[in-house]
């Protein structure tokens, strides 16, 4: 934390610093320039931009997978084996969103995939897309919408997915490229999945420290996109409820409690190797060094559950509600003793134990958005899942809470979506998707 | 429609009209030699001189043909600079302007219809020439004036029917006229929007009156019959009433468009300004809540947006032509989708918006997202 911080306290000198090292050797740490100061070069910012980003690739293209938590506003490397937004920290603010894919033309399709890496690559060093957000022609719209302009990358991350309809025969060509661990969810007891927030050919998530930077990027890439993709749907979510920096505190839910302190480390090679990404045998070439996320949108009646004895929410956890124990035991982080707690409890269904040794690491965040017809917050958990198979990860353990988790009666999943989430974009000459396309 | 907005084309109609000192009708007996005389007859339109200092001017006309006629002085863009409508046969009617130093056009219109016949004429000497703009600059701007024109003189007889059947109390033979009725209006909006007092009075929706505006007495126009016929089911007196004040209002709308400021650049981003209509009231079926017919206000707004484009096509084709392929498929793609909606395409018959459900609405959305979008960039394609 201490050498961020302190390089986030001093943003002119880093500014400086980056500028001086033109010729990439900037530290990626260094890279956090506000919007407004690189404006202020002018014509110099796209140059700063670019020395950011490659500085960047020093910095993260070593072996770590580890991006360590930064300090507010700065900027996490864009470059790298795999896509920031899964190991890297988790920011605390979040707008996911799916398109559909309107174009027929593969070429269409690559042209854009390649201008929005060209935009995510600035947006994440902190800078606005194309001519900027004023300046330019008067009698045009500025290329960039401007919301973001003046403040700080605020650890921007942009991740791609890419939906099963991206591979459906005739459309791409891309039929014979289809993981076979791309699978259809089943439709589990109690889904009640609304067509209007599933599905989608591609997938953006894009997680910050501040909200309106997320929303800004997804804002520009929708923007960019018109005519070639739609959004489908999207979702802003706060609060992270999952954290892959176990030296901090596991979020609140919600419903109050901590869920998710088992999650996977972002530092714990071995375990991401193993979970998370998508491993050079493993079937599609094209997706090593990726990974496969689900993500669900998961309605929790917050009312009834407000009125719920304590007792029993802390039975249904299978935690306490203070501190986060397991049954039986006093800390947090203590080892659970899953037979000490009831046997649908939500903890010992969802471990690994339960569900030989499948794990996933999670990204979820809260949700609110505003109240239904009838008064009652419309709220939970947006539901992130990253895993090297789904077959292996997700299922299983939804399987099993699907059936008996006690918490079912609290909650519903009413949105669901898969994608294929390609490896990292490894220099400034590579773009989100080239090894799909290749 | 939209309330209470500044437009592109600014409200420049009122410049335009400073610009004509007087259209009097009085005898000719200031002017004696330096008036320039027209001499307007069923074929001819004679002007006794083709260049005159600039300043105020005196134009002395004499209708020597059989129809009533009329006089206009026009910019190269065919804006009007000053006009004189009703010259009857055999009569005189003198003219009065102030016409800046620049090029001109004196057009007699003999039987106050069609393109009428025009010479070139010059202002000379002291006074600001109108800034000078590109020929085909000129050439687009004319030609756009004179497609608002038409849509204006070929809305009134339409206007006019429904007006008629709402006046006999024929509820059915109205709401089969509504939608008709608005498509040139509709084509042309951004221009009729400009001035500031007619689109209110004429399109404005329920929720569109400001505080203080009374619902039973300051709601006017189409929407407000819309309502009557539709959810009504029945026309009264103020009904009849108010079909008469909508052709008033669609008459004032006539005569002023001539005058409308328009640039390439207001063409434009009116084209997208059109769009943005589809794209706030259409594809949500505001507009039309109650006749939804709002497909036929999009399809006519979609036409006008490519009418604008087609016309600045050869200028923007130039600097940005990756542009204007864009524009060439989403007006494409745009059509065609709004087809899948009527069964003739020699019609206007489109499907009840009612029945659009929410996925269909959506792709609509999309559509029009993915032609506004780069029709944003018009304007910037025609000024570079």
């Amino acid at each position: 934390m201490t050498e961020s911080d302190s390089a986030a306290q001093q943003p002119q000198q880093q500014q400086q610093q980056s500028q001086q090292d033109g010729d990439g050797s900037a530290t990626s740490s260094a890279a956090a320039p506000s919007r407004r100061a690189v404006l202020g070069w002018g014509g110099a910012g796209f140059a700063l931009g670019a020395a950011a980003a490659g500085g960047a690739v020093t910095a993260f293209g070593g072996s770590s997978d580890m991006v360590s938590a930064a300090a507010s506003g700065a900027s996490v490397p864009f470059h790298g084996e795999h896509q920031a937004g899964i190991a890297s920290a988790v920011q605390d603010r979040l707008h996911f969103a799916a398109f559909d894919v309107k174009t027929k033309d593969r070429e269409e399709l690559i042209k854009l995939l390649k201008e929005w890496t060209v935009a995510a690559r600035l947006m994440t060093a902190g800078l606005p897309v194309g001519e900027g957000g004023f300046g330019g022609l008067p009698e045009a719209p500025p290329d960039d919408t401007g919301e973001a302009l003046g403040l700080k990358a605020s650890r921007l991350t942009l991740t791609i997915g890419f939906g099963p309809g991206l591979f459906a025969k005739g459309r791409f060509g891309l039929e014979g490229k289809r993981p076979e661990a791309l699978v259809d969810l089943e439709l589990f007891p109690g889904d009640n999945l609304d067509p209007a927030r599933s599905g989608g050919d591609l997938c953006v998530q894009a997680c910050a420290d501040d909200p309106q930077v997320a929303v800004h990027a997804i804002r520009q890439l929708a923007r960019i996109g018109f005519g070639r993709t739609a959004m489908r749907w999207s979702q802003l979510g706060f609060g992270k409820t999952s954290s892959t920096t176990p030296d901090e505190q596991t979020p609140r839910n919600m419903m109050g409690f901590k869920d998710g302190t088992r999650n996977v480390s972002g530092t714990d090679k071995a375990a991401l190797d193993k979970h998370v990404w998508v491993g050079a045998g493993d079937g599609s070439d094209w997706l090593t060094g990726g990974s496969y996320l689900v993500a669900r949108r998961i309605r929790m009646n917050i009312e009834t559950w407000d009125r719920t004895p304590l007792q029993e929410q802390e039975d249904i956890f299978g935690r306490d509600k203070g501190e986060g124990a397991p049954v039986g035991k006093s800390r947090e982080r203590d080892e659970p003793f899953l037979k000490a707690m009831k046997p649908e409890a939500h903890v010992r269904l969802a471990h690994p134990d339960t569900n030989n040794g499948a794990t996933i690491l999670r990204r979820g965040y809260s949700f609110t958005d505003g109240t239904d017809g009838l008064g009652r917050l419309d709220a939970g958990l947006f539901f992130l899942a990253y895993q090297r198979d789904i077959r292996k990860g997700f299922i299983p353990i939804q399987r099993n809470l699907a059936r008996s988790d006690v918490l079912n009666e609290y909650i519903q999943h009413v949105g669901s979506a898969v994608f294929a989430v390609p490896p990292g974009v490894r220099d400034k000459d590579d773009w989100w998707g080239r090894t799909l396309f290749a | 429609m939209r309330p209470a907005r500044l437009t592109v084309i600014a409200a420049a109609s009122v410049a335009a009209a400073l610009t004509a000192v007087t259209g009097c009708s009085q005898k000719s007996d200031a002017g004696g030699d330096d008036a320039i005389k027209v001499a307007a007859s069923d074929s001819a339109c004679d002007v006794s001189k083709t260049e005159f200092p600039a300043g105020k001017v005196q134009i002395d006309v004499e209708n020597k043909g059989s129809k009533v006629t009329e006089v206009y002085v026009l910019f190269p863009d065919a804006r009007i600079v000053t006009e004189r409508e009703n010259i009857g046969p055999g009569t005189k009617a003198s003219i009065t302007a102030e016409i800046k130093a620049g090029d001109y056009e004196i057009v007699c219109k003999p039987g106050m219809k069609g393109d009428g016949i025009s010479k070139k004429v010059k202002a000379t000497g002291k006074g600001g020439a109108e800034e000078k703009r590109s020929p085909e600059m000129d050439a687009a701007v004319a030609a756009y004036r004179a497609y608002v024109v038409t849509q204006a003189e070929e809305t009134l007889p339409k206007a006019q029917a429904f007006a008629d059947a709402v006046k006999a109390g024929d509820v059915e033979g109205a709401k089969k006229l509504y939608a008709a009725s608005r498509i040139g209006w509709e084509r042309t909006e951004p221009v009729a929007e400009s001035f500031g007092d007619i689109d209110p009075k004429v399109d404005v929706r329920e929720d569109g009156l400001e505080a203080g505006q009374d619902l039973e007495k300051d709601w006017t126009g189409w929407h407000r019959l819309e309502k009557a016929l539709w959810v009504d089911n029945k026309i009264g007196d103020r009904e009849k009433q108010l079909a008469d004040t909508l052709i008033a209002d669609l008459t004032d709308w006539q005569k002023k468009v001539g005058q409308a400021e328009i640039t390439p650049t207001s063409i434009a981003n009116g084209a997208k300004e059109l769009l943005d209509e589809v794209a706030t009231g259409k594809v949500t079926g505001e507009e039309e809540r109650y006749s939804h017919t709002d497909l036929v206000d999009f399809k006519a707004n979609v036409e006008g947006a490519q009418k604008a484009f087609e016309l600045l096509k050869p200028i923007a084709a130039k600097n940005d032509p990756e542009l204007v392929k864009q524009l060439d498929t989403q007006f494409a793609a745009l059509n065609t989708l709004l087809d899948k909606y009527r069964a003739d395409q020699a019609t206007y018959e489109f499907t009840s918006y009612e029945k659009v459900g929410e996925p269909e609405r959506k792709e609509l959305s999309d559509g029009v997202n993915a032609l506004a979008e780069p029709l944003s960039k018009l304007a910037a394609a025609v000024t570079k």
